[in-house]
This record gives C-alpha cells, sequence and structure tokens, in this order.
C-alpha cells in the first residue's frame, strides 16, 4: 500500500514539474515578445464588423468581449437548429432504414454510408461552393416556393407579415439565412443525420421482436405500435449516444471558421490575431466549450433517469 | 415479380412510397446525368469549354489532379509521393489480413517507414533532398492519420488503464485529460498546438509545423481510442482479472498478458472506426494552413482561370476520401460479423 503513494506522489510531481516548465517558458516568452497578458484586452475596442449578429446589436467600436459575445449567440443558433434538424433528419432516416420498403431503406442505406465516410469539412466546402458559386444572382433567384428565394446572397423565406422582395440587387423583408450560415447548418444537419439514423436504427432493433408481436396482437397497427410500445423502450438505448451526437455537433459548428460564419472560434481566431492574446483566446473557446458539454451532458443525464425504467439503477 | 410485390408493393403506404420515390428519380435523375455525365467537359485544355458547357467541369479535376495529389512537391519527382502513397497504403492493406498480424509485423512496417522517409524527403541514393514544408497533397494526409493512430495508441492504452487504476491520483489525472479533451472541439486543439506549443517551449527551441499538426492530432484522437480501450477493459469478465491473480501475476503482467490482449481484440471494431474519424479529421489540418488532400484542392481553386469549380473539386475529394473510409469501415464491419476473428487460436480451433 506504501508503493502506490509513492508512485502517485512522484506521478503528480512529474506533472506539476511539466506544467510549470510550460509555464515559466511561456512567462519569458511573452515577455520577451512584448506580448501583454491577461483579460483586459475583453474590454478594448474590437475595430472590425461582424457580418451576422444573431439579433445582438453590435459594431465595430463595440468591445472585445461583445464581439464574442456575438459569436457564442451564432454558435448557439447554429447548433440549436442544427441540433433540431439533424434529431428530425435523423429519426426519418432511422425509420427509413427498418421500412419494410425495399428501394426506401436501400436509399437511407446509402446515404448513411456516404455522408459518414467523407469529412464535414469537405462537405461544408462542398455546400458552401454550390450556394455561393453556383446559384443564381438575386434577380435570377430560384423560386421552389411561393415566398422562397434561393439566391448566391443567401435563402429568402417570408416571416408572418413580411415577404422577401426583390429590391435592386438584393432582397428586403422576409427572413434571410446568409450562404455562410445556410451551408454551415445544411452541412451539420445532414452529417449528423446520419450519424443518428444509425443510433435510431440500433435502438429499435435493441427492443425485442416479441415486443412488435404483442403490439400486433394487441390490435395496434405499426404506427401506433412504434408510437407507444417500441419507442419508449427504443429510447432508452437511443438518449445516451444521442447526447454524444448532440455534443459532436456543437463542437463542429467550430469548423465554421473554414468558411467564414462568425462563430466563437471564428470570433477568437480574429482576436487572437489583432491582439496577439492567443494564450486567452484559445482558452476562452476552451472553457466555452467545455461548459456547453457539461451542461448538455447533465442536462440528457437528467432526461436519461427520467426515462430509464422506474426503481433500475444505472 | 414475387420479390417486387413483396418488397416494393407489400401494402398501399408502401405502394406510394414506392412510387413516389420513382416520381422523384424520374425528376431528379436526367437532370443529374446531364449535368454529370451528358453535358459534363472531361478535358479542356483551358477553362473557356467549361464555362460555355452546361454540365460538371471534370477537366478541372484533370488539369489539376498533379497539383491535388502531390502539392508543392517538385513538379518532376512526382513519382517520389506517389510510390510512398503506395508503399504506405500497401503496408495498411497488409497488416489488414489476419494472417499477417506476427510480432515480424511491426519490422515490415519500420522497414515501409524508412523506404517512405527516404523517399520523400531524399538526399540519399542521388535523390534530391526535398524539405517537408513542399510535401503535400495525398501523401501527408496518410501520414499524418498513420503516425496519429500509432503514437495515439499506446498513449490511449496507457489512459485507458489509468482511469481504471485504483490509485486516485493516477485516476484523476487521466480522467481530467480525457475529459478535457473529449468537451472541446479539435480546432481549439489544433490551434493550440500552432499557436501556444511554441511558447511553451524555451526560447530558441522551435518544432516544425507538420509535427505540431501531429502532435495536436495525437492528443486528440488519444483521449477518444481511450475510452474505446476502456469498453475493451470493461467488457473483459471479473473472473479473469481473479483467476490471474491467483497465479501470482503482478499488475503489469496481469494487464499485458491476460487483460490487455482480450480487451484489445474486443475493441478492434470500435477502434477501426475511431481511425476511419482520426482519417477525416486529418482534413482540419487546413485551418492551421499544412498542405494536406483538402487544402491542395482548396488552392487549386483559386487560379482565377479556373475558380468557379469548387463543386466539382470537392466531389473530387469526397470520392478519394470516401474510398479510403469505406474501405476501412467495411473491414470493420467484416471484423464484427465473424467474431471468430477476435478470439485466440485456442478457443477458435475446439
Amino acid at each position: 500500500m506504501k508503493k502506490s503513494w509513492i508512485y502517485q506522489a512522484a506521478l503528480l510531481a512529474a506533472a506539476g514539474l511539466v506544467v510549470w516548465f510550460f509555464a515559466s517558458n511561456t512567462a519569458q516568452n511573452l515577455e520577451a515578445r512584448k506580448i501583454a497578458s491577461g483579460l483586459g484586452f475583453l474590454w478594448r475596442e474590437s475595430g472590425f464588423e461582424i457580418g451576422e449578429t444573431s439579433g445582438l446589436a453590435y459594431s465595430a467600436a463595440d468591445t472585445y468581449f461583445r464581439a464574442l459575445a456575438v459569436g457564442l449567440a451564432n454558435t448557439f443558433r447554429v447548433a440549436l437548429i442544427g441540433i433540431l434538424g439533424a434529431t428530425l433528419l435523423g429519426t426519418l432516416l432511422g425509420l427509413a432504414r427498418l421500412s419494410p420498403n425495399w428501394l426506401l431503406a436501400k436509399l437511407a442505406a446509402l446515404y448513411v454510408e456516404v455522408i459518414r465516410n467523407v469529412p464535414l469539412l469537405v462537405q461544408l466546402f462542398f455546400w458552401y461552393a454550390l450556394i455561393s458559386e453556383n446559384l443564381p444572382g438575386p434577380r435570377e433567384a430560384l423560386n421552389p416556393f411561393p415566398g422562397v428565394y434561393l439566391s448566391n446572397r443567401g435563402i429568402f423565406f417570408p416571416l408572418p407579415g413580411s415577404m422577401p422582395v426583390l429590391s435592386g440587387f438584393n432582397f428586403q423583408g422576409g427572413a434571410q439565412l446568409s450562404p455562410e450560415f445556410a451551408a454551415l447548418l445544411v452541412g451539420l444537419t445532414t452529417y449528423t443525420a446520419a450519424f443518428i439514423g444509425e443510433i435510431v436504427r440500433a435502438g429499435i432493433q435493441s427492443v425485442r421482436r416479441g415486443q412488435f408481436d404483442a403490439a400486433y396482437s394487441l390490435g395496434l397497427e405499426r404506427r401506433a405500435a412504434l408510437r407507444y410500445i417500441v419507442m419508449p423502450q427504443a429510447l432508452r438505448a437511443i438518449v445516451p449516444p444521442l447526447t454524444s451526437q448532440y455534443l459532436n455537433l456543437t463542437k463542429n459548428s467550430s469548423l465554421a471558421v473554414a468558411i467564414g460564419y462568425p462563430d466563437l472560434v471564428s470570433i477568437a481566431n480574429t482576436t487572437m490575431n489583432q491582439t496577439g492574446q492567443a494564450i486567452e483566446g484559445i482558452a476562452a473557446i476552451m472553457v466555452v466549450y467545455l461548459a456547453i458539454s457539461l451542461s448538455i451532458s447533465g442536462f440528457m443525464n437528467w432526461y436519461n433517469r427520467r426515462v430509464a425504467l422506474k426503481g433500475e439503477h444505472r | 415479380m414475387n420479390w417486387v410485390r413483396a418488397n416494393l408493393f407489400s401494402s398501399w403506404p408502401n405502394a406510394v412510397v414506392t412510387l413516389a420515390i420513382l416520381f422523384l428519380a424520374w425528376r431528379l435523375l436526367p437532370p443529374f446525368a446531364d449535368w454529370a455525365i451528358l453535358k459534363a467537359v472531361w478535358s479542356a485544355t483551358d477553362a473557356r469549354a467549361c464555362r460555355e458547357a452546361q454540365g460538371a467541369c471534370w477537366a478541372f479535376v484533370g488539369e489539376k489532379h498533379r497539383f491535388i495529389l502531390f502539392g508543392t512537391y517538385p513538379f518532376d519527382q512526382h513519382w517520389r509521393p506517389a510510390l510512398a502513397s503506395a508503399v504506405l497504403i500497401g503496408l495498411w492493406v497488409f497488416s489488414a489480413f489476419r494472417a499477417n498480424w506476427h510480432w515480424w509485423l511491426s519490422l515490415v512496417w519500420v522497414a515501409g517507414l524508412v523506404l517512405i522517409g527516404v523517399l520523400m524527403w531524399g538526399g540519399v541514393f542521388g535523390l534530391r533532398y526535398v524539405e517537408n514544408e513542399r510535401w503535400g497533397g495525398l501523401i501527408l494526409t496518410l501520414l499524418l492519420a498513420t503516425f496519429g493512430s500509432a503514437l495515439a495508441f499506446p498513449l490511449a492504452i496507457l489512459l485507458a488503464l489509468g482511469r481504471r487504476s485504483r490509485l486516485p491520483a493516477v485516476r484523476l489525472l487521466c480522467v481530467a485529460y480525457i475529459e478535457l479533451v473529449r468537451g472541446v472541439p479539435l480546432i481549439s486543439v489544433l490551434f493550440m498546438a500552432s499557436v501556444m506549443l511554441p511558447l511553451f517551449l524555451p526560447a530558441g527551441v522551435t518544432i516544425d509545423k507538420l509535427l505540431r499538426a501531429q502532435i495536436a492530432l495525437t492528443l486528440f484522437t488519444a483521449a477518444y481510442l481511450a475510452e474505446v480501450v476502456r469498453g475493451g477493459l470493461q467488457a473483459i469478465p471479473h473472473h479473469q482479472y481473479e483467476a490471474a491473480e491467483a497465479l501470482g501475476l503482478g499488475y503489469w503482467k496481469r494487464t499485458l498478458f491476460v487483460i490487455l490482449p482480450q480487451a484489445l481484440r474486443i475493441a478492434i471494431p470500435p477502434l477501426v472506426n475511431t481511425f476511419i474519424g482520426l482519417f477525416k479529421d486529418t482534413s482540419l489540418v487546413l485551418i492551421i494552413g499544412l498542405f494536406d488532400l483538402l487544402t491542395t484542392v482548396k488552392v487549386s481553386l483559386q487560379e482565377p482561370a479556373w475558380s468557379g469549380f469548387g463543386v466539382e473539386a470537392y466531389l473530387a475529394a469526397s470520392a478519394i476520401y470516401f474510398l479510403f473510409c469505406y474501405a476501412m469501415s467495411r473491414y470493420s464491419q467484416g471484423l464484427e460479423q465473424h467474431p471468430a476473428a477476435g478470439a485466440p487460436r485456442v478457443l477458435r480451433e475446439t
């Protein structure tokens, strides 16, 4: 028993030594390069514009802190809508893969196989190129449904009481998704949906065949059997891996920086380039993502306990 | 006919779905085939032919394929990265066969990697020296993925064992590392390696950009692999630990000779899946300015004469990534469907 304490003390000392080595080097390097440290920069004027602000007021005269807050809001906006979309599409895919219709099941399987085996970043570039290079300009915008316009300036759709109308070189009114946001949203949604589809399929398959048969013998239709008998049981197998997909989607939204959507990472990157304070910038990114990760998994654990069998200990 | 009735028209809703899919295919496939094949430009000396055409510009891929595959490597030396890529892929394929899973496989790898190093760097046997800032394209992606998995694997085993250790300080350090890394996006780890690592080191010590990206990918993947290995460790029934202990084996002997060989066999399919993830994740080095396969594709689009063919270029990139990832995922499915693959030889034969 004694020996193990010596091991542990040695390990902790070694870890401490490594951290101290890095920290002292960093302090020296920062001094040599005359880089300021501390969080003072947060209250200085940022001096850069942000293309879209998710409803927050922002101008170049605002502080870095406000710029980062706008970035965080943008991250939340794309992640929340993405999670909703991916859950919906993923559930449909999972059900489609189990469909008795051969064509539908094979199509869904093909989708999952293709999407899962291509890096998300490639897919984001693809969607961005498709929207910004291959869609026509606002004057010739595609109009698949009344009031909905697809153009290389973004996607426009009506809101209650406000229709998008072409005026000059762009649309006014309605709601607009910028090309960057649209590409990121479509990419994140379609990519994550492929993974969620597999989770849903595995979850449903984990419910024993007899449960279906019992439901049928009670006179329930396939749809009702799924809704009332199979799904509540499948959810128990689905929720834990679903949580990690939600987390993945949120973390993957950081790829926004590559296509120019101003998410948290992208704004932090600009901030680092302007102030030179890389450590604070990266720390900000990491702290925020850790906080998001911990709160999503906390929430999902709570939900998981709710759908778990009563009296079951996990 | 029976098959069609059973699988496509077994019920009314089923028939409606089939007809809806056929209708969509009828509406969407012909225009797509028009764009991708019939009206596509397959070869052209300049982009003008492409701009006039209605279809896809595959000529772009033909024009730029050397740059996409080999990056800025000296043009007359392209056979070297080509051969090196072939050797590396050959090593992977060779290692996939169970018959080759022997101790000498590691010697084959060492020999193969030395050959690749000689080919890529040169400087000996009359080969011109090429500094690794000029490496790019496919070989860089393959090397990042190969070394990432090879280096992350031992680290992951240590982390997984540490997480299950009886010593609280060891457990704490390992849990903190794994959860911290898994809680943040890969980009932030890459930024950290590219921006912060130079600050961490004593003044005057510099590490090459490629190596920094490699360190980041390794440290990131290790955390995910550790969880996979832990899953394997947890699947080992407790009596295996007790039996090993009863034989009087100490912790390291018990772990190395009894527990790990079984745990890793169980974990092979999810391990392969994590490697697929790593292979896809190497594309993120684009963001810190390394010339991997995706970066060469993106840069090849920047030439004004050939800009605007992003869709074609990224479809081509997708096809290359898909080829590798799909092969790996089929391989892992094959292992899953033949559980004997993982079982010790003695068990298999009885």
